[in-house]
């Protein structure tokens, strides 16, 4: 009963964090609000029996990623102007019809949900199961991961370091 | 398993709300900035829906794509903010609508 009620505390928290990161014309209050977000979603996981997966998303999502963002926004000095013209931006004749077309196609999701049974279980998915998995199974996808973050480094580096050449 | 448990499809409901929220998110700003913030949280809702099917069968599956994607997160976000940065640099601008020319 604990568990249920506190996955919807969590469930509208994390709704509500979104929807206002997404309406913000400021980015760092926008990344606060992501923050709550992603924290919430850890609650959540939390719940579910995934420690493994709240902890990993506490400590890379809302850690290490999001203060990427922060960083990155810092080195950028968007300041007030930013600000209104995110504001100027944000009309609402430019997304309305997209966002109505979305809308339908959200419905019909929901729809289709709806019809899936089942629980989510109350048993915990340790750390130790998904290590035995992940270095079973999926290893060759843990290569993959470790190519991919291998490509990303280069390609971060490289974009990065003409910058600083430029700027020298 | 007791019937207080949280039911499967409301996990999944959220997951396919956050999931539009974020790809509203893309489709209404025009600050890249935004648009990488918006697909952070489509690519979380779909990591949220894996783990939760993970510990509907109780299986480790869906907690080892939860890493899988937030690797692939972190690879993204590398790159992109990489790219914003020279968007930045290059057009003045974070305006999308701008930076439409192959050849800036």
């Amino acid at each position: 009963m604990l568990e249920t009620t506190i996955f919807y505390i969590s469930a509208a928290v994390a709704l509500a964090a979104t929807i206002l990161a997404m309406t913000r014309t400021n980015a760092i209050h926008a990344l606060i609000y992501l923050i709550v977000s992603l924290l919430a979603i850890a609650v959540i996981f939390f719940v579910v029996g995934a420690p493994f997966a709240a902890a990993l998303e506490v400590v890379i999502y809302a850690g290490a990623i999001m203060v990427l963002f922060v960083f990155v926004i810092m080195m950028l000095n968007l300041g007030e102007e930013g600000d209104a013209r995110e504001r100027k931006w944000l009309e609402p004749s430019i997304w309305i019809g997209p966002a109505t077309l979305s809308v339908v196609l959200l419905i019909e999701l929901i729809f289709l949900i709806g019809s899936v049974e089942g629980q989510v279980s109350q048993g915990v998915v340790s750390a130790k199961m998904v290590g035995i998995s992940l270095f079973g199974p999926y290893v060759l996808a843990v290569e993959l991961a470790s190519m991919l973050l291998l490509a990303g480094m280069v390609g971060a580096f490289h974009l990065g370091r003409r910058l600083l050449e430029k700027r020298a | 398993m007791n019937e207080l448990a949280v039911p499967l499809n409301h996990l999944l409901f959220l997951s396919g709300l956050l999931f539009s929220i974020g790809m509203l998110g893309v489709m209404i700003r025009r600050n890249i900035i935004f648009i990488l913030m918006s697909i952070e949280v489509m690519l979380n809702a779909c990591a949220l829906a894996f783990v939760g099917a993970g510990a509907h069968w109780g299986q480790p599956d869906g907690q080892v794509m939860y890493v899988m994607i937030l690797s692939i997160a972190a690879a993204e976000v590398a790159v992109g903010l990489g790219l914003v940065l020279q968007i930045q640099r290059r057009f003045k601008t974070l305006d999308m609508d701008q930076a439409n020319r192959m050849r800036g």
